[in-house]
């Protein structure tokens, strides 16, 4: 059938099951929006390509299907930049499609030209620009299939407007034929029965699990495996809500804020079993010191993640939960009863604590109250800083895809826009953005999105008018020197949630923090509460950077 | 340690660029590249010759493996393998000289491509090793020009 590049792009869009795409129109995708105006695909119109970027990797993590974001050429193509650095750090399924300047004048400096195939070659797992429109359909499909299989990542496609109307005969692809990418699902036998050993000999072991948790689906098999041998499970960032931190043998998150007795775990342990996690800095701390006594197995999809900043004893490349699936016949409950008695005397001695005496609002109230009228069923999104660390420690996370944040870039700005995305992927869910009143600026403009659109997100300001982490570490490192960090002339959060046309409450005592939530979360439509929190809380138990991770400040042995 | 690295692509628009921004990303200089279509003319092989930190080039190796256009990665080193690299330059060659001249560039079984007034040009094939060889000889003669192809490299049959 004979159709123009912009019918063949977006019936190929709808093919791989896309129910919406975030972005914004311009110059170079004209032809593109004239098409979407009679399509069945829903189109979300926000108002920076950022958050457009952001919304779409949102409904990725929440939904686990691919986000898909749609900018014009130049600023429009630059501004989604930052939205798939940080979905290609967390392995997020994403294709961005760009509008780009007429084929002819590639390389020209036309107007609203970049190079934006160039720009984003670091931080994209493939891009393609497209010259003719006989090769959208198999583009578009091979785009879908690289961006959700193996590691998954954020896959550009960029469309220059000439091609969008070319007229040609669609030619719609039945396979995916790529020679150089076979992702590697199943874990070799040998290594997994080489593991399956060092697990049933251990003494000490610990599970360390990251996102690849929540990227393969496996948090049933991974309950199967930590019960079935008796292991206590410690996640990432990235990790939280692969495994319930309510159960017996969660040790909660460890790293940087981690918890006390997950790092000390980590350092006494005799084994690690690394699944699906990739010993970033923020996790080990001090190389030299992470898990010196012991031996390590690692499962990833990733080979190029096996031994790159720690050296692995028995390396499996494979899905996660293909390989504990494969683990899980050839292990064995071993009861450990020293380790598990040790390990309890550490929570016992290091619960993740604040003091919560005075009236003033303590952040972490803030989240243990949305934690708590959430009765399960939130998912809360982040922005990046004290807000996300207290997030992360302070709601008790029990499903996957319940806790979406920006572990790998730390992008401020990240939360509101991902919420977004969450919400129309979820539409059930209370979606709740745990924000700090430095990063909620950065994306604010999607007011007027979730406004128009009534998309009933909350946005949860711990407002303590500095940008708090960076506050925190001037404070402990650079001798209280507080350069650059107070937000004076911060807006009047309620009044700008209703300039916006939004709801908006604030809390400035500690008996105000739980009746806002419930007439926040009783609202169906966008809320802003500001919570008036404690300037001079810090996040502890906090490692300094480079120390070994059982060198927390905040620690009693 | 010198490395020897032959990739096999796609031979697709941009595939060359992502492997070059790969090794640059990680701080190390390329010291040749060779790209040429191979038996197949959708395929093509990239030579890489590049000094480094073995552990990190293993990484890097990993790292380009993962390019979606690249079939095959291998990093020679360790292995059997039969390496050249194709020169020509133009030597600085006064009257009365040019027999010393050819009969240097015959022991390294180079050939005189191009005679001029001045100057002879002179294209031989080897390791890096044979060509830096003869160029040590001629440079006192004065070296006007020269032009490598960078390493290409292929492993041994089975003996």
């Amino acid at each position: 059938m004979i159709k123009t590049g912009s019918q063949i792009l977006l019936d190929a869009l709808i093919r791989e099951g896309v129910e919406y795409v975030f972005g914004i129109p311009g110059g170079a995708n004209l032809p593109l929006f004239d098409a979407l105006y009679e399509s069945s695909i829903k189109f979300i119109l926000t108002r920076h390509e950022q958050g457009a970027g952001h919304a779409a990797d949102g409904y990725a993590r929440a939904t686990g299907k691919v986000g898909v974001c749609l900018a014009t050429s130049g600023p429009g193509a630059t501004n989604l930049t930052t939205a798939i650095a940080t979905a290609y750090m967390d392995s997020i399924p994403m294709v961005a499609i760009t509008g780009q300047v007429k084929t002819f004048l590639i390389g020209n400096d036309a107007f609203q030209e970049a190079d934006i195939i160039g720009i984003t070659r670091p931080i994209t797992k493939h891009s393609y620009l497209v010259k003719d429109a006989k090769d959208l359909a198999r583009i578009v499909k091979e785009a879908f299939y690289i961006a959700r299989t193996g590691r998954q990542g954020p896959v550009l496609i960029d469309l220059p407007v000439d091609v969008t109307l070319e007229k040609c005969e669609e030619l719609i692809p039945t396979e995916v034929d790529l020679p150089g990418y076979k992702p590697r699902y199943e874990g070799n036998v040998r290594q997994i029965m080489i593991a399956a050993e060092a697990i049933n000999s251990s003494k000490q072991p610990v599970v360390y699990t990251g996102g690849g948790i929540i990227s393969s689906e496996s948090s049933k098999e991974l309950l199967a495996f930590a019960e079935k041998g008796n292991f206590p499970v410690t996640t990432t960032l990235m990790g939280l809500g692969g495994f319930p931190e309510d159960h017996k043998l969660s040790l909660g998150m460890l790293g940087m804020h981690g918890t006390v007795y997950a790092n000390f775990a980590v350092t006494e342990c005799d084994l690690l079993i690394a699944i699906g996690a990739r010993f970033d800095d923020r996790v080990t701390g001090k190389i030299d010191e992470f898990a010196p006594h012991a031996k390590i197995i690692h499962i990833d999809i990733d080979p190029a993640s096996i031994s790159k900043t720690i050296k692995v004893d028995v390396p499996v490349v494979g899905d996660a939960k293909n390989s504990l699936q494969e683990l899980n016949k050839h292990i064995h409950f071993v009861e450990r009863k020293e380790w598990f008695d040790k390990i309890k005397d550490w929570k016992g001695k290091n619960p993740l604590s604040y003091d919560n005496s005075g009236s003033v609002i303590k952040p972490q109230y803030v989240i243990e109250q949305i934690c708590d009228a959430a009765k399960g069923n939130a998912i809360i999104t982040t922005e990046v800083g004290q807000n996300q660390m207290w997030a992360a420690q302070y709601f008790t996370y029990t499903k996957p895809r319940t806790f979406l944040s920006s572990g790998g870039l730390g992008t401020m700005g990240y939360g509101f826009p991902a919420a977004i995305g969450a919400q129309l992927g979820c539409p059930d869910k209370i979606v709740v953005d745990i924000a700090g009143d430095g990063s909620i600026q950065m994306n604010i403009q999607e007011l007027s999105t979730v406004v128009r659109l009534n998309i009933p997100v909350k946005i949860a300001v711990l407002n303590n008018g500095y940008l708090g982490m960076v506050r925190q570490w001037q404070e402990l490192f650079y001798n209280k020197r507080y350069s650059n960090v107070c937000l004076n002339g911060n807006p009047d959060f309620v009044k700008l949630a209703e300039a916006y046309g939004a709801k908006g409450f604030l809390a400035e005592k500690k008996e105000e923090v739980r009746p806002i939530i419930e007439k926040a979360f009783s609202i169906k439509g966008p809320v802003i509460m500001d919570f008036k929190v404690d300037p001079n809380e810090n996040v502890f138990p906090m490692v300094p950077a480079g120390q070994a991770i059982n060198r927390m400040i905040g620690t009693i042995a | 340690m010198r490395h020897v690295i032959s990739i096999l692509v796609e031979n697709k628009v941009g595939v060359l660029a992502r492997i070059t921004s790969l090794i640059s990303g990680r701080g190390f200089n390329i010291d040749s590249l060779a790209v040429g279509e191979t038996e197949n003319p959708a395929i093509s092989r990239i030579t890489i010759v590049v000094k480094g930190d073995d552990a990190i080039l293993e990484q890097v190796r990993k790292q380009i493996g993962k390019v979606i256009d690249v079939i095959k990665v291998i990093d020679f080193t360790n292995e059997e393998f039969v390496e050249r690299d194709l020169m020509l330059t133009k030597v600085n060659c006064p009257i009365g000289k040019r027999g010393e001249i050819i009969e240097i560039a015959d022991i390294f079984r180079g050939k005189i491509i191009d005679v001029g007034q001045k100057d002879l040009i002179i294209e031989i094939a080897g390791t890096e090793d044979k060509l830096e060889a003869m160029l040590s000889l001629l440079r006192p003669y004065g070296i006007k020009e020269l032009v490598r192809t960078g390493s290409i490299a292929i492993a041994r049959g089975a003996k």
